[in-house]
């Protein structure tokens, strides 16, 4: 089970993306932004960071670097893609999912352990959990407001494409308090909050963030 | 009601490491030719009533410590006429 973590100038989480995929027991590939090519993984992680520097708009640099023209391509027939954090802000800015993210409500960055509800387990990166299931992972973010229109938020709420909401407190003015979306067909997953900084006990406030990287390892076995 | 545009922009001399990043994103994406890319600020001020002289001062001392840092940027006002 190979799980590719992606690099871009100014990534910061990739090395614990990497770990998690390890601690879940899969094998971590590193893949370079520069590279053109995804290196046969079965899934890909787009970590959290700054990747850019995120001048011009999260994201909006990233989302032309070589590497994603495979990877836009593979996730549409299917290769499960999770974009984290600043990933999430990649998948937005490559259409791989609907809206964007803007600058935290209360204009600061927020550092906190957010409480979440797992809404959708039909995707290939939450089947490991339960439906309504509550975990606590690390949340850090200046620009994680999540927002589309009216019209696509009713389709991700119908469609049941949201796959995690803020509970107790929404940290950044994300509408319907989304903390996490699916595409439609559930294999690419972005999400404001890091589980893969929930992995071990040691280092995070719980490893509720396991799930994340479990359930794509359970998938690809049963595929 | 008056718009006034305050655009600021870093001095030619300062490193805009985000105009930087822009330019090295254009050339990648295959546009040849372009030697520079600054990324600069522009605010929007709405206000009641006329512009007047004594309104633009005001708002040229704001621009120029409020909205711009003159030790690096460089700012224009601009009246918009809606």
């Amino acid at each position: 089970m190979r799980v590719g973590v992606v690099t871009f100038p100014g990534s910061l989480d990739d090395r614990d993306a990497a770990r998690a995929v390890r601690v879940a027991g899969g094998e971590a590939v590193e893949l370079w932004h520069g590279d053109a090519d995804l290196h046969a993984v079965d899934a890909v992680v787009l970590p959290g960071g700054f990747s850019y520097g995120d001048y011009l708009r999260c994201g909006a640099i990233a989302r032309f670097a070589p590497v994603m023209g495979p990877l836009v391509a593979a996730a549409e027939g299917g290769l499960p893609v999770l974009g984290i954090c600043n990933g999430f802000q990649v998948l937005c800015e490559s259409h791989l999912l609907p809206g964007a993210l803007v600058r935290n409500d209360h204009l600061h960055f927020i550092c906190r352990d957010q409480r979440l509800r797992i809404e959708s387990t039909s995707t290939a990166w939450t089947s490991a959990y339960d439906e309504g299931q509550e975990i606590v992972v690390p949340l850090k973010n200046g620009e994680g407001g999540y927002v589309a229109d009216e019209a696509t938020l009713d389709r991700l709420e119908g469609e049941g494409r949201v796959v995690a909401r803020y509970l107790e407190l929404n940290p950044n003015g994300s509408r319907r308090d989304i903390a996490g979306i699916s595409n439609a067909r559930g294999n690419v997953v972005g999400l404001m909050p890091h589980p893969e900084h929930a992995v071990e006990p040691l280092t995070g406030p719980s490893t509720d963030g396991l799930g994340f990287f479990t359930s794509i390892l359970k998938g690809l076995v049963e595929a | 009601m008056a718009r006034v545009v305050v655009d600021v922009m870093l001095k030619p001399e300062i490193l805009d490491p985000q105009g930087k990043a822009v330019e090295g994103a254009l050339g990648r994406l295959g546009l040849a030719g372009v030697t520079s890319v600054r990324q600069g600020k522009s605010f929007a001020l709405e206000l009641d009533g006329e512009v007047d002289e004594a309104r633009l001062a005001q708002i040229h001392e704001l621009a120029g410590s409020l909205l711009s840092n003159p030790v690096i940027e460089d700012y224009v006002v601009r009246e918009v006429t809606a």
